[in-house]
């Protein structure tokens, strides 16, 4: 791979807060360029701010302005993919294989972090991991890119073992609250969690390390 | 958005009775109701752009939030839930129910417009 470049592929603004603003932070630190591929608007989302500000016709603005507030803490670049939330699992996997691979080729990635398809709870992340996995298995092989691939649901460790890569993000939490705060409308629930006096709460521990199973297309 | 004005949405209503509108309805418990409680189920719908005209339709006050009914030739739209109102700058009709955490758990949206489909990114 000629250069370093780390692609996040996520489809809600947030995402990538929540889910790899530590490790984001570390690859910025270390010089690295970022650059989030963001699925969609998040405008389906039930969290609309709390008190309310939001609403369903006004929540994508609000979301886009959000995303590019943690973009500018994270300093990284966003593209959007320009699919609409909550639909991504019923698009064509092959159309959207295909959307993704001509955009990590331009990007020249070499590290992708994305959902572990499967283990990743919510349908749209599930769907595009799924995506991502066929975009790089549609390059050429000493063309493709490592993909790191984020599991969510419950059951993830007992099923796939231990990740591939752990970071303890600690160093770098005061960067990743200031990127899941940019989300105004959807953080306050993970917000009042952090606040509260609960700070051993497997939630929030489970913030601050961030875990990886990288894919391996000889398996 | 604001609390219901009972008035103010059945005056709506009746404004955009035969007439040729665009609905959104929507329920959802959220994708991850699963995930923090075993015990719940993800359940949720919703319709994008149904394009259908009513021939009256009528709020009903439940005591803090209410239900709306909307009469098809052919059918009916219906809510239960909605708590909260706009009128919006594109002179839609906007409702919707909202938890104790302002999550959305329920909308029915009326417009003489189509209702943005594709992601607006621009908008």
């Amino acid at each position: 791979m000629s250069k370093n470049h780390v692609v996040v592929i996520f489809p809600h603004p947030d995402d990538e807060s929540f889910g790899a603003s530590g490790t984001i932070t570390k690859f910025r630190k270390e010089g690295t360029p970022v650059t989030y591929l963001c699925g969609t608007l998040g405008e389906m989302g039930r969290n609309m701010g709390n008190p309310v500000f939001a609403n369903r016709e006004t929540l994508s603005t609000f979301r886009k302005d959000e995303l590019n507030e943690a973009a500018k803490q994270l300093d990284i670049d966003v593209e959007y993919l320009g699919y609409r939330d909550k639909t991504l699992e019923f698009e064509p996997r092959e159309q959207i294989a295909k959307h993704l691979k001509d955009r990590i080729s331009a990007l020249e990635a070499s590290v992708i972090i994305t959902h572990y398809p499967g283990y990743a709870v919510h349908p749209d992340h599930d769907a595009l991991g799924a995506a991502v996995v066929e975009a790089v298995r549609l390059m050429d092989e000493q063309d493709r890119p490592e993909i790191w691939m984020h599991a969510i649901s419950n059951d993830s460790e007992k099923d796939l073992g231990q990740p591939d890569v752990v970071y303890d993000v600690t160093p770098f939490w005061d960067e990743k609250l200031a990127a899941i705060q940019a989300h105004l409308s959807q953080a306050d629930g993970m917000m009042s969690l952090i606040k509260s006096q609960d700070q051993q709460s497997e939630q929030l521990e489970r913030l601050k390390t961030e875990r990886f199973y990288k894919y391996s297309f000889t398996s | 958005m604001e609390k219901i004005n009972q008035q103010a949405v059945q005056d709506k209503i009746n404004e955009l009775a035969n007439k040729d509108v665009y609905i959104h309805l929507e329920t959802t418990n959220g994708a991850y109701a699963s995930h923090f409680d075993e015990e719940a189920y993800n359940v949720g719908a919703f319709i994008r752009n149904a394009h259908v005209r009513y021939q009256h339709g009528k709020i009903i006050s439940t005591g803090g939030s209410y239900r709306v009914g909307l009469k098809l030739d052919i059918g009916w739209v219906y809510a239960e839930g909605v708590s909260d109102f706009e009128i919006d700058d594109k002179d839609r009709l906007l409702m919707a129910g909202h938890d104790r955490e302002g999550r959305l758990m329920v909308a029915l949206e009326i417009s003489e417009t189509p209702f943005s489909y594709e992601a607006d990114i621009d908008e």
